[in-house]
């Protein structure tokens, strides 16, 4: 890309590298810039002015700031799925064929149709949204809304999927330290020199705080200097971390702080298999607050002009950037610092056009400064600004006796003084105190283990930076036990820092607090006359402070006005409570690698790979993909599949795999005792080598999880739970072992990722298991009665286990094999059962099979049922005490007119049943008064050739083969259905026991 | 947050489930249903220092008693919860 020359751009100096100039396009314009440039810079050196529009005005509006509190200077960065809206130019570095737009205008930034906003300034007040558009109620959502959305827009999102990778990260350290200012460098020199692990966060993209544009002497040497040796003496000392590009943003509990890393924000792109940015989790013991503080406004008429900036971002454009925002510039400061901006300008070979300085007086060393430079120095304050989206041309000035000036000037440069950025410090619901000499809110409190230091703890000077920097980083080095020796602290001047307190100037025009939110002072003089005096309700009621810079240049200001109004102290008046992020995160950074088909684990059963290669469908089941149903070429839908594959169970021999049932191990001489306390049912007193169904409870009597345990051994059972509770049965056995009864001498052993189970049934699974266990293994009914369970070895002579327990009404077995063997067994089952005609069923055959049998499932273990309700009430032993066993008594819990599992079929037999529907007694108007229960599960029955199902209805056992109706509103469906038995195949069991 | 585990030192929330009030005491086999419901279901709601169950799930799978302050989220103490809500013998 070729670029327009750089007309303000100066002949040398500034941190740019004029050997590698870059191109730009800012609303469809060319633009050239240096690497090291921030977008805003760049701008600036083009002599751009006019960035954006005002988010409720349309005002034009150019750059303010040098840093990220920068409220005006939004852009829409990058094209495409990457383009990022209210992107801060002052941040964006610079890169070779970045594009940006403006924002918040239409149809161009020069020629803003929206402007016409400013007319109709007066129904735009505080709270205007709420006053204006209260009637009709109904036109809100339809008109209003969706006006004022469109009319005060921030940027746009890109609307489709993020290209780009985000990273998750931890990192531990003695000592973390927030900014690379004179403070923060002199913490990690003495925090490393005392042997501490350090971590030292910078947002920037260079080292160096302020004195990268203010200079100043430390040691003996220009800052810069210093500088460089400092970080030569950091990078070799063994534990010390620099990260640049890295917003600390929170502090939370246990010394855990949030930072987002930038890492490739300064790319076009991140490069391949890099990620774009990265969110640390920085465990530190002690935390150093090293932030600085950022430069306030003076709120008068006109004062977001494209031109006005701030004095110390004038500064940092000239000696940073080596880049004029003006030729002729004004100064108006209420403060010392301000007069930096004199030098700089003098320096750089720029005109001043008057100093206006709200102090009293000036010293005579100013004073000589002036006459030889020839600029007047007047006293009093800036009234007004002429000029628009052109940017500055004059200024009025209001002197003290009340006498006006103009001066004409191209920018003005205003310092209102410093606030210490007491974000981090006031995250856990500290409070900011009130100091009086610098007029600002510094520090009171701060988390656990976490100190403020240097311009953000309210020192303002280079040497009271430097030494409180260091005495921090000394100290908590100690805190943490390194002893070493942390030397002496580096040493510079402790300029004078003074400053009468300005924060607004009274006179016709809009004078803005929050630029982002178009908030003036006479929207706070407003909001305090209709009684929104407290600061939180000022907040809201004006929305000061609330847009994406979270105040960072207004808040102060705002408090101070409000004050002023109120006639209390701003200490009085108070801050509104500092929550984090410091700066914007993007989701996508919390978010991480945890998207799409990341955004949980998946886990896979032994058989999955077999079962893709065989075209099964896979449903999620918790973190499971599980084979649905295996469909064969031909097959119209899965119900032809589900129903061929329960055919040929019912008729033959298939299998399935189970593995994803939670299984855990139980051993010890008290392993049946404990089991007794956490079933409702008696284990110590089943036999070696048998297999028991049971249920268990949670504390309040309700249902909780159900499967079979084992015993293999006198001390060693075996039990599964279901799939969806395989982790929380084992929490709840774990906590009933070792909290509630650890007199038992039991330990548990979860082993579900051991072992994989494949559940073989149909008539002819012992010819197909007879190929599988080694010929030795007596399956008979005898030697292998039903719900018999033990060790078997397999042919070849792996060890496996081996259990006659049947979920499908079938002769069946469940075996286990260590899982690394599940694949092999899956292969082997279907090899040896091809002359059998062995199917492979999936999850849907498996749920028809045990509808079919009345077995309950998750939808009827519901966590409102109790053991009676599913059938199983005499299960409940009275001999024992068991969880849930008294709370189970409860008169609700026993009353006769619980919804009971029933069995469920449809009087019209080419119906089909729905989950869901509601249960009605026949000629009743369906309503709350007259429901009874619902459908918790359905199938279509191969056997009895319709669809069935099973429901939890009122007194449900007592009322079979009555005859009631089914309500479905969502399908608009109802029927007569048959309350019956909901055992509906083969109700003697002779099948599973043959 | 970060809790100290006895068995495997300091780790981060994440690896913990929070259970809640470690101070009732699972009432005797004979123990009244208002007894026994008094244990299910009343709790205090305690501003300040209180004695709760963490599970170590992403760890040792121990029971943890945490003493913490409910209102600074310090954590003072913590314990294996081994017996902690067991009737105690001769009470």
């Amino acid at each position: 890309m070729v670029g327009r020359a750089q007309t303000h751009r100066l002949e040398k100096g500034g941190l740019i590298d004029r050997s590698a100039p870059l191109g730009f396009r800012f609303d469809g314009k060319t633009f050239a810039g240096f690497q090291g440039d921030t977008l805003a810079s760049a701008l600036i050196a083009n002599g751009v002015k006019l960035v954006g529009r005002s988010f409720k005005y349309h005002r034009p509006r150019g750059i303010l700031t040098a840093g990220s509190e920068e409220p005006n200077a939004l852009v829409e960065l990058r094209n495409g799925a990457r383009r990022e809206p209210n992107t801060k130019a002052t941040t964006a570095e610079l890169y070779d064929g970045l594009e940006a737009a403006s924002q918040n205008r239409w149809p161009s930034l020069r020629h803003d149709m929206m402007a016409v906003n400013q007319l109709f300034a007066p129904i735009f007040v505080a709270g205007f949204y709420y006053k204006t558009f209260m009637w009709p109620a109904k036109f809100w959502e339809a008109i209003y809304e969706p006006a004022i959305r469109r009319a005060a827009g921030l940027g746009r999102a890109s609307g489709v999927a993020d290209p780009d990778h985000y990273d998750k990260a931890w990192a531990h350290c003695d000592v973390l330290i927030a900014g690379s200012g004179p403070a923060g460098l002199a913490a990690a020199l003495a925090a490393g020199r005392s042997g501490a692990r350090v971590i030292l966060c910078e947002e920037d993209f260079v080292v160096g705080g302020r004195p990268l544009a203010d200079g100043g002497t430390i040691d003996g040497m220009p800052a810069a200097e210093w500088i460089s040796r400092t970080l030569s003496e950091l990078a070799a000392l063994p534990d010390v971390r620099i990260m640049t590009r890295t917003t600390l943003f929170g502090v939370y509990d246990g010394g855990t702080h949030g930072a987002i890393e930038r890492v490739n924000d300064h790319l076009p792109s991140p490069p391949e298999h890099q990620v774009r940015q990265r969110l640390w989790r920085i465990v530190a013991k002690r935390s150093i607050v090293a932030a600085g503080a950022i430069e306030r406004p003076i709120v008068f008429a006109g004062n977001d002009t494209p031109g006005v900036m701030m004095a110390s971002a004038v500064r940092s454009y000239v000696e940073r950037y080596a880049a004029t925002p003006a030729r002729r510039i004004a100064l108006f400061t209420n403060n010392e610092d301000g007069w930096r901006t004199v030098e700089t300008a003098l320096g750089a070979g720029l005109q001043i056009a008057a100093v206006v300085d709200a102090r009293p007086d000036v010293s005579p060393a100013h004073r000589a400064l002036a006459a030889k430079a020839g600029f007047p120095i007047m006293n009093g304050s800036v009234g007004g600004v002429d000029g628009g989206k052109h940017g500055v041309r004059k200024i009025t000035v209001s002197l003290t006796g009340g006498a006006r000036a103009e001066v004409e000037a191209d920018g003005l440069a205003v310092s209102g003084g410093w606030n210490p950025a007491v974000g981090l410090t006031s995250y856990h619901r500290g409070r900011p105190k009130w100091q009086n000499d610098i007029a600002a809110f510094v520090p009171d409190s701060a988390p656990p283990g976490m100190v403020a230091a240097g311009a953000a703890n309210g020192a303002f000077s280079l040497g009271a930076c430097l030494r409180q920097g260091f005495a921090a980083g000394a100290a908590a080095a100690q805190d943490t036990g390194r002893s070493g020796k942390a030397g002496t602290a580096p040493a510079a001047d402790d300029e004078a820092f003074s400053l009468t307190p300005l924060w607004h100037v009274a006179g016709k025009g809009k004078a803005f607090v929050d630029y982002q939110h178009d908030v003036t002072a006479s929207d706070i003089e407003l909001a305090q006359r209709e009684g929104f005096e407290s600061v939180e309700h000022l907040k809201r009621y004006t929305t000061l402070g609330m847009a994406t810079d979270q105040g960072k240049t207004s808040n102060v200001a705002g408090l101070a006005i409000m004050a002023a109004v109120s006639g209390k102290s701003i200490p009085e008046t108070g801050t509104t409570i500092y929550r984090p992020p410091y700066v914007p995160v993007a989701i996508g950074a919390f978010a991480g690698h945890h998207r799409d088909e990341n955004f949980h684990a998946t886990r896979l059963t032994p058989s999955h790979h077999w079962a893709s290669e065989q075209g099964a469908v896979f449903v999620d089941t918790g973190l499971w993909k599980r084979a649905q149903w295996y469909p064969r070429p031909g097959e119209k839908d899965w119900l032809e599949s589900v129903t061929r594959e329960v055919k040929a169970v019912r008729g033959g021999v298939g299998f399935c795999d189970v593995s994803t049932l939670g299984k855990i191990d139980v051993h010890g001489p008290d392993a049946g005792a404990f089991l007794d306390r956490v079933y409702i049912n008696t284990f110590s007193n089943l036999a070696v080598g048998k297999a028991r169904y049971g249920l268990m409870l949670r504390e309040d009597g309700i249902v909780y999880d159900d499967g079979t345990t084992s015993r293999l051994a006198e001390d060693h059972y075996f039990l599964t739970t279901t799939t969806a509770k395989a982790g929380l049965v084992m929490q709840h056995l774990e906590f009933c072992r070792q909290v509630l009864f650890p007199e038992l001498d039991v330990q548990l052993t979860s082993v579900s990722d051991q072992w994989a189970q494949f559940s073989i049934a149909g008539p002819k699974t012992r010819d197909l298991l007879r190929e599988i266990v080694d010929p030795a293994e007596d399956l008979s009914n005898e030697g292998f009665p039903f719900m018999g369970a033990r060790e078997v070895t397999l042919r070849g002579g792996i060890k496996g286990r081996l259990f006659r327990i049947s979920f499908s009404g079938e002769m069946a077995f469940e075996i286990s094999v260590p899982a690394r063997y599940g694949d092999a067994l899956a292969r082997n089952l279907m090899l040896a059962g091809k002359p059998l005609g062995v199917t492979p069923y999936g999850t849907e055959a498996l749920g028809v099979m045990r509808i079919e049998k009345g077995h309950v499932a998750g939808p009827e273990l519901n966590g409102t049922t109790t053991a009676a309700d599913l059938g199983l009430g005499k299960m409940m032993s009275t001999k024992k005490d068991y969880i849930g066993r008294v709370m189970a008594g409860r008169e609700a819990l026993v009353a006769p007119d619980r919804q009971v599992v029933v069995g469920i079929k449809p009087v019209d037999k080419t119906s089909r049943l729905r989950s869901g529907a509601h249960i009605i007694p026949k000629g009743r108007t369906p309503g709350p008064d007259t429901d009874q229960g619902y459908v918790t599960s359905v199938c279509f029955s191969p056997v009895l050739d319709q669809w069935i199902g099973l429901g939890l209805v009122e007194r449900g056992r007592e009322r079979i083969g009555e005859i009631v109706h089914t309500h479905d509103p969502l399908r608009g469906e109802d029927y007569d259905v048959e309350l019956c038995s909901p055992v509906f195949y083969d109700p003697d069991g002779g099948r599973q026991r043959g | 947050m970060r809790i100290v585990c006895p068995f495997c030192g300091e780790r981060e929330l994440g690896e913990f489930t929070y259970l809640g009030d470690a101070k009732p005491v699972r009432p005797a086999a004979s123990a009244s249903e208002d007894e026994v419901f008094d244990y299910v279901y009343l709790r205090d709601n305690v501003a300040g220092q209180m004695s709760e169950y963490w599970y170590h799930g992403g760890g040792c799978r121990a029971w943890l008693k945490v003493t913490r302050n409910t209102l600074t989220h310090e954590i003072s103490a913590v314990e294996p919860a081994a017996g902690v809500g067991a009737r105690k013998v001769g009470a």
